[in-house]
């Protein structure tokens, strides 16, 4: 560790990660960044200071052992990276990929203040794809079976992480999933080039290795089961809801359930759980327009918009056509763009058009009731509203249309009520999110736990899975004492 | 893997299918639906739950082979099953005692309106029903209607069967003969046929009770694919129907979105009788 002095660790540049070029890219699903090399790796891990008080650390929603798994890389003894990993965070491959680092860990490192903090998110990666390739998953040992039921209540990251942990304790657990598949927004949202489903597939095994979770896909509670009769009639004594925010907020503007016009969700759903890339050796088709207005700059816009751009292309150079044109429409300024910085980034080389301080007002549709353009208005900025952020204006007059022919919604998502079917005891804001204690999760409503977007509404792979780490906690003391 | 135990073939393109899905089984309640994946590669396809049998742990589909999914659906045989069945999907009908019903079924969906008139029957209702279809081979069902039903109107469109009409002429006569005595009309098939039997009982300020088969996606009301428009209203149909008040539908809007993908269905359809066909040449079929 002591190889090099302060100064020598400033001086080492923040080293990049090699990515596939932009006009390969827009022309496939996979991955777009290609993880560091041994070399990249360790350069990179020679930059952290190995703060006695590291503020990376308070950064994380889960507290990562950031400057531990670091000096573990620098010592190149991956195991050992591995286990301090894993000791906080057992999704490193997923984590790595996808948190806002820039927002999080890496927004308080110590070298954040001179513009370069230390890649945590990458390195992160690193160990994360070492595990999974190497199979080195630490073999979660269960404790002795307990004999008690806890039913879980949807498998994206949140529900995934409570269900291992409450396993590992010795636990009977079920996790009950609506689709067809695990890992909630992990398989269905986020596309392949920036989260390849193989590595999804392989972290969950990683996880589950081990423990014996059921796993009921294919039940959609609030109708196969309720709640209540998960308490009642299955003799579930505890449960956790972790279904998430997948009902998506369709606008109210004239022509917005026209042909041509969908969710986000429905997008990527086509695209990326059913596959639609593949069609017609997938059966789910996917229209993809030659004029694409995406509606939004969150990640599930980009993601949309990256994913049009991609399919478009591909169909393009299969027929001889022309490439499509893809516009990001927001009605803030660049600065106010909720995506994670890399994916905007990576969004812009490829070609996606943005169009910032305009909002749609109309879409219109042709005989066939088809989008054939969009009537936007143009927004200022005025003071910060209640989200600290500046609120977007209409400018009297200043309205233009766009030629599009296809509108993707991506403004925002809330929990889908479905799963409230039958349990009015639970406590619900008006934004229709679970009332819970942030610190155990518990509801209003014994013995019913809750956490993740179901909770907060859309938020983050990495607090959900806090979310679900703490809530199993108090699951289990609640299991071992019976106090509520 | 949902096993397939029974499998009758109705007509040539007609077939029913008994499955094995307990949970669903055990909730099911007419008007609700199922969304089934023959494979990995597989759309998700929604369908009526036409039957179920609680004690026996199965539900009853009764498809029409209309495209790719449907034409491979019916290729699958006893033993054989579905990888994915979700359900019960959907609100059930409301059912109460009303008086007199009438239940009208077009074509395959004479299976869907099924359980929702033998459940009128068993609240006590009069039930008239009406069912149809372009031909006598497309008709399923009649002996099943027939025995639930007070009264049983069979047409199809050629008159190969039945009467030579469309199911809105003997509607048109109930409704003049009998409406105040008629509570409601109940009415599954093709969305023309549901519009056409609105616009029928509209002078007679009858309400229309119709099942919309919107293209669907996931069925939980994540996707906003099935949506359509309720007396202006941004309904989707998985959640918040598939029943809705006739009168308030925007038909012609569901009859768009409805046709949104047939190119690509019928690309699909090549590229399966293609595959089939080389298949059958390599004599694996
Ligand atoms: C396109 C997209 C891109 C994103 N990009 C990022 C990113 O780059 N970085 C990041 O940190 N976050 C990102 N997010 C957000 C992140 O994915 C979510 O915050 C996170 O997945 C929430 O986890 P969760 O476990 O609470 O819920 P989810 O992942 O939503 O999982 C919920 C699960 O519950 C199931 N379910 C719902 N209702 C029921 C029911 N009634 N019965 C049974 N099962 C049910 C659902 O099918 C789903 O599988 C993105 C989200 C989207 C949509
Ligand atoms: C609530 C509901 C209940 C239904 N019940 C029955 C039933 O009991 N029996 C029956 O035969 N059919 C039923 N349908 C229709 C059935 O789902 C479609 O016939 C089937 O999806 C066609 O798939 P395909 O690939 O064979 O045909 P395709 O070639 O893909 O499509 C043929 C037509 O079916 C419709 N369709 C296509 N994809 C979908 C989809 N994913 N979801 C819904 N409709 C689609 C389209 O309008 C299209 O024009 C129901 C539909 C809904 C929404
Ligand atoms: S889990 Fe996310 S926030 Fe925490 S250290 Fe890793 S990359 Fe940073
Ligand atoms: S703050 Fe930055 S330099 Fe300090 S320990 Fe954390 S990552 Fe290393
Ligand atoms: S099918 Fe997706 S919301 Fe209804």
């Amino acid at each position: 560790m002591s190889k090099f002095s302060m100064k020598e660790r400033l001086e080492i540049p923040r080293q990049e990660m090699p990515t596939q070029n932009p006009e390969a890219r827009r022309a496939n699903f996979a991955e777009v960044t290609l993880g560091y090399t041994p070399e990249l790796m360790l350069r990179e891990a020679q930059r952290c200071l190995q703060c006695r008080e590291p503020a990376c650390v308070k950064g994380c929603p889960v507290g990562v052992k950031i400057p531990e798994f670091i000096a573990a890389l620098c010592d190149e003894d991956l195991p050992r990276a591995v286990a301090e990993m894993k000791a906080r965070n057992v999704m490193p491959a997923i984590c790595g990929r996808v948190c806002p680092q820039e927002t999080q860990c890496e927004a308080l490192c110590i070298l954040a203040k001179r513009g370069e903090p230390v890649a945590i998110g990458r390195l992160e990666r690193y160990v994360g794809d070492y595990e999974l390739e190497e199979r080195v998953c630490p073999s979660s040992v269960r404790a002795t079976p307990t004999g008690r039921r806890v039913a879980i209540v949807g498998s994206g990251p949140a529900g995934l992480t409570c269900a291992a942990a409450l396993a590992g304790k010795g636990h009977d657990v079920t996790v009950f999933e609506a689709l067809q598949s695990l890992g909630g927004v992990l398989g269905y949202g986020i596309p392949e080039f920036r989260l390849p489903k193989q590595v999804v597939q392989d972290e969950i095994d990683c996880l589950v290795q081990g423990l014996e979770i059921e796993v009921r896909l294919n039940t959609l509670i609030g109708r196969t089961f309720t709640v209540e009769e998960l308490l009642e009639e299955e003799g579930y004594e505890a449960i956790f809801i972790s279904s998430g925010a997948g009902l998506p907020n369709m606008v109210r503007i004239p022509g917005i359930n026209l042909n041509g016009v969908m969710s986000a969700n429905e997008f990527l759903t086509r695209v990326n759980l059913k596959k639609g890339y593949r069609f017609p050796e997938y059966d789910t088709p996917v229209k993809v327009g030659k004029k694409v207005a995406v509606i939004g700059a969150g990640n599930v816009a980009m993601d949309a918009a990256r994913c049009a751009l991609r399919l478009g292309t591909m169909r393009a150079q299969s027929n001889g056509g022309v490439p499509p044109e893809v516009h990001i429409v927001y009605r803030r300024s660049m600065d106010e763009v909720p995506a994670r910085y890399e994916e905007f980034e990576h969004a812009r080389e490829e070609g996606v058009h943005f169009n910032f301080l305009v909002n749609p007002v109309r879409i219109y549709g042709n005989e066939r009731r088809a989008v054939s353009g969009m009537r936007v208005q143009r927004m200022e900025l005025g003071e910060p509203d209640s989200s600290g952020r500046r609120r977007p204006l209409p400018i009297p007059g200043a309205e233009y249309d766009m030629d599009v022919d296809m509108v993707i919604m991506a403004l925002g998502t809330r929990p889908n009520p479905l799963v409230f079917q039958d349990a009015a005891r639970l406590e619900r804001t008006k934004w229709g999110t679970v009332v819970a204690d942030e610190e155990t999760g518990k509801t209003t409503a014994c013995p019913i736990w809750a956490g993740g977007d179901v909770v907060t509404g859309a938020a983050t792979v990495i607090s959900a899975m806090g979310a679900g780490q703490r809530a199993a906690a108090s699951i289990d003391a609640y299991l071992g004492t019976g106090e509520w | 893997m949902y096993e397939i135990v029974y499998k009758e073939t109705l007509s040539e393109s007609n077939k029913l299918m008994v499955v094995i899905a307990p949970e669903v089984a055990r909730k099911a309640k007419p008007g609700q639906f199922v969304i089934v994946r023959i494979d990995e590669q597989g759309e998700r396809i929604p369908l009526t739950i036409a039957d179920y049998d609680r004690d026996a742990g199965t539900v009853t589909l009764v498809f029409q082979e209309v495209g790719k999914s449907t034409m491979h659906m019916g290729t699958l045989t006893v033993g054989e099953g579905f990888r994915d069945l979700v359900g019960p999907l959907g609100h059930p009908t409301e059912i109460d005692e009303l008086g007199t019903v009438v239940c009208i079924g077009g074509g395959v969906a004479i299976a869907a309106i099924y359980p929702i008139a033998r459940g009128f029957k068993a609240a006590g209702n009069q039930v008239l029903s009406i069912i149809g279809a372009r031909n006598r081979e497309l008709l399923v069902w009649t002996e099943r209607m027939e025995a639930i039903s007070d009264e049983l109107t069979v047409v199809t469109d050629d008159g190969s069967y039945g009467r030579r009409a469309l199911v809105t002429e003997p509607l048109r006569e109930l409704l003049e003969a009998r409406a105040g005595e008629i509570a409601e009309v109940h009415a599954v098939g093709p969305a023309p046929m549901m519009k056409a039997c609105v616009q029928t009982a509209q002078p007679f300020d009858i309400p229309v009770i119709v099942s919309l088969n919107t293209v669907m996606v996931d069925g939980t009301g994540m996707c906003g694919g099935c949506r359509v428009e309720i007396g202006g209203e941004t309904r989707f149909v998985c959640v918040d129907g598939p029943s809705f008040d006739g009168h308030l539908v925007d038909w012609d809007m569901l009859m768009a979105r409805q046709a949104f993908y047939r190119e690509e269905e019928q690309y699909a359809v090549a590229h399966w009788q293609k595959e089939c066909r080389l298949l059958a040449a390599k004599g694996e079929v």
